[in-house]
């Protein structure tokens, strides 16, 4: 079992060292069953739509509600720190990385110890979960709404039954109105990709309507810090270079989602778009993470575009880590190269990292995070049998072509070469096996 | 006055403020000058929320399908669709956010709903004086597609079936010898449409010949426009990317400068020129104090100074007096915080009124202070994000 020493984040000002927890008496106004009567949230219930908008430019709904709650909460009191006096730039160069100094932002306590090799593990209601979050730390509930219109209820009682989904705000935010999306709070989730799950994460993006409001998921052993369902969200005004990397299609799916990979990033890294709706989009991606999610392998996801690119990134930096094959230089910035760090945004704690911070810098700590060629290609193959899809690959010596292996092993390859037709990589459409 | 009668009179009076605002830019006869131009282009301007179009050339009305009316007032994005390549429209957006020019093969529609290639080739346009974005010019060159660029990356003629009309209209360029037949499904499918050497070309000619025009016609104006930036943007005058990401907040709100003397107002949103009753170049410098009068409360203007002083947020209520055509008070519920920029220092002061008749509290509304501080929150984010412009 292989074990790191990491620092954590504290998301919420309920998360205490958890050896002291008390299960006795709560006063916290927190969601366990002492609390949670007469507990109410304004809920929005967006429209079942698929496709949303052109993307209206002036503020939505949902972005109002967003910022303004959170401005509530920060004119409160209720974060570590100021973000907006954190100072922040753009690494020059090609893609524009973001840097951020920010001394706040980890703990100054003795690290945590957390199980960082298994993708699935339970959960543990004895750590620190969101059912303890003070209820002031939640900003709204989020439904995926029955009917064509969007609801907005300014108060609404939060009913176990229903098992609501909660939008709460991360006390060490990393930029203005970084929240977190808790799918079905009450009901103690691990961290793990589900279809339900993905698929309201969606539709908050594409509701948000704003191109820099994006979604971020991490696994564990991807540097997710709670085992407690969640996504994460924050407004960036622009663009993440993960965004700007070119990109070649891989494959269409039959139900019309382009898969492509991304070309000269330092994580070797999916892009889902397309589909003939938002649940295809969705649930082609949800495939894909509990293939991953099966096989052990620690990814994170990043939802942009308004819910309309999925890049799915499967990382290996823990093991290497454990494993003692990190560079020193890259391990003491101690930076974690999660979803947002992958994406191109860099939060720094030391000063000299971030005056010294370059394009080269933060490729390199990238580049230690990304399977290798070869393993990204064994994993594409694993996620393509899991959705249901056939990819041929050209290579310059024939064809390789992914056998459908039944017992789903990791290591095989399979290197002979196919006596059929050269299809074009980009115009093929998917088999859909039986 | 039938309905489609008065519609047509409304849209042809924000046509008519739009064109008045260019038209006010630059010396007389600007526009016959643009319409004499051959080509198809389209030029925004970023300091009018929604970031719209100012002025369509008759070439892209004539390639669209669209009439002036339909077209003034409306952003680029209008013309897009559903299979507009998604980075293209994000090269376009940083384009802009960047102030600077760009040269990106997409996908547009026309009226009837076809689609078509098009290389869309933008500029910046500086004002020589102050050095800020007046102006976008897109140009826009339909492409033949003769070069079809997909995964295997060879070009090759494209000989499709012969069913549709022919993809470019009357826009086939002299030195190529047969319209391209190609049905419009394909077209929708490509991945990328390569433009050719020439057609780069032509979209560079055109915009030096826009930019020739514009320039001419500001200099008898006495307002030179150049396509450099001449002068670095003047203190008091915000980013052309700043000012669209504000233009998206549609309450009653200002950014004043603590930094310059008397602190002026720097930005007015158009609900606050609509609330108080007076034009943008009324307010623009002038400290906010011209809303008090006779029986403003004077300490609650001493709180308000002094919340400033301390950088903090505060809210009030105040009496103000309009220059509405009533001239009349109104109480003003009135919430003022400190906003800093990306260097985390504070920049800007940010003061969101709400008049106070308005606090009824619909059921499906979000509540009036929560509406209230979403504007700090969204102004908060445009802020930060706009002093990171990359160089």
């Amino acid at each position: 079992m292989l074990k790191i020493k990491r620092v954590p984040t504290v998301v919420s000002n309920y998360q205490k060292d958890e050896s002291a927890d008390e299960s006795v008496g709560c006063g916290r106004n927190c969601l366990g069953a002492c609390c949670i009567n007469g507990a109410r949230l304004p809920l929005y219930a967006c429209k079942k739509l698929d496709k949303s908008g052109a993307g209206e430019k002036p503020v939505a709904f949902l972005e109002s509600l967003v910022l303004g709650e959170w401005e509530d909460r920060f004119q409160r009191g209720l974060f570590r720190y100021d973000v907006t006096a954190c100072e922040t730039k753009v690494i020059p160069g090609k893609y524009g990385f973001v840097a951020q100094l920010n001394e706040g932002r980890h703990l100054k306590k003795r690290p945590t110890e957390f199980r960082v090799d298994k993708v699935l593990q339970s959960f543990d209601g004895n750590k620190f979960n969101f059912t303890k979050v003070g209820q002031e730390e939640l900003l709204f509930q989020f439904e995926a709404g029955e009917d064509g219109e969007v609801q907005f209820f300014p108060c609404m009682p939060l009913d176990a039954e229903n098992s609501p989904s909660v939008v709460a705000i991360n006390v060490s935010p990393i930029e203005y109105g970084h929240v977190l999306l808790i799918p079905r709070v009450l009901d103690c989730l691990p961290q793990r990709i589900d279809h339900k799950s993905l698929l309201l994460a969606l539709h908050m993006a594409a509701e948000a309507a704003n191109p820099y409001f994006r979604l971020g998921y991490n696994s564990l052993g991807a540097f997710a810090t709670i085992n407690h369902l969640h996504f994460q969200a924050y407004y960036l005004a622009m663009p993440f270079p993960l965004e700007k990397a070119p990109s070649k299609k891989m494959v269409t799916t039959a139900s019309g989602v382009k898969i492509s990979e991304l070309l000269s990033y330092p994580v070797r890294s999916l892009l889902f778009e397309g589909g003939s709706s938002m649940q295809d989009l969705s649930d082609t991606v949800s495939d894909a993470c509990v293939c991953l999610q099966n096989n052990n392998i620690p990814f994170n996801i990043l939802i942009a575009d308004c819910g309309r690119q999925i890049f799915l990134m499967p990382q290996c930096y823990a093991e290497k880590q454990a494993l003692g094959e990190v560079s020193p230089e890259v391990l003491e910035t101690q930076v974690n190269p999660a979803v947002w760090e992958i994406s191109g945004h860099m939060v720094l704690k030391r000063k000299e990292d971030y005056e010294g911070a370059s394009e080269e810098n933060a490729w390199r700590l990238l580049a230690e995070a990304s399977l290798s060629e070869e393993r990204f290609k064994e994993v594409n193959a694993l996620i393509f049998e899991a959705i249901g899809c056939s990819y041929q690959e050209e290579e310059l010596e024939g064809t390789v072509v992914e056998q459908d292996n039944p017992s789903g092993s990791v290591n095989q390859k399979s290197n002979r070469t196919h006596g059929g037709p050269i299809t074009n990589g980009t115009a093929s459409e998917c088999l859909v096996l039986q | 006055m039938s309905i489609t009668q008065s519609s047509a009179s409304l849209f042809t009076t924000a046509t008519e403020e739009k064109e008045g605002a260019f038209n006010a830019r630059y010396s007389l006869w600007i526009k016959e000058a643009l319409d004499e131009l051959p080509h198809s282009f389209t030029i925004t301007d970023p300091f009018i929320s929604g970031h719209p179009i100012v002025f369509a050339s008759p070439g892209f009305l004539k390639m669209t399908g669209y009439s002036r009316e339909e077209v003034i007032g409306r952003n680029g994005r209008a013309f897009q669709g559903p299979k507009t390549n998604r980075r293209s429209i994000m090269e376009i957006r940083e384009a802009i956010r960047e102030e600077r020019s760009v040269q990106v093969s997409i996908l547009n529609y026309r009226k009837s709903g076809s689609p078509f290639w098009m290389l869309f080739h933008m500029i910046p346009v500086f004002g020589n004086g102050d050095g800020r974005v007046i102006h976008f010019v897109a140009v826009q060159v339909p492409i033949s597609g003769q070069k079809m660029r997909n995964g295997s990356g060879c070009s090759e003629l494209v000989f499709g079936s012969c069913r549709r009309e022919v993809c470019l209209g009357s826009y086939v360029h002299q030195e190529r010898a047969l319209p391209v037949e190609c049905d419009e499904q394909e077209l929708e499918n490509w991945e990328h449409c390569e433009a050719s050497e020439s057609e780069k070309l032509k979209s560079a000619e055109a915009v030096g010949n826009v930019l020739s025009v514009l320039t001419r016609y500001s200099e008898f104006a006495g307002r030179l426009v150049c396509g450099k930036r001449s002068c670095l943007r003047v203190a008091d005058c915000l980013s052309s990317s700043l000012v669209i990401s504000l233009g998206r907040i549609k309450q009653s709100f200002v950014l004043t400068n603590p930094y310059l003397p008397d602190m002026p107002i720097v930005y007015a949103s158009d609900a606050f020129l609509t609330l108080t009753g007076y034009k943008r170049h009324e307010v623009l410098g002038q400290n906010c104090r011209f809303l008090s009068g006779v029986d403003t409360d004077s300490s609650v203007l001493y709180e308000m100074k002094e919340c400033i002083l301390k950088g903090q947020p505060c809210t009030v209520q105040i009496l103000n007096y309009s220059n509405r055509k009533d001239k009349s008070t109104f109480w003003n519920l009135l919430h003022i915080s400190p906003v800093r920029n990306a260097s985390g220092k504070t920049a800007y002061f940010v003061g969101v009124q709400m008049e106070a008749s308005c606090k009824d509290i619909e059921s499906k509304e979000l509540r009036p202070e929560t509406r209230q501080l979403s504007v700090v929150g969204a102004v908060r984010v445009a802020v930060r994000s706009s002093f990171m412009v990359t160089c």
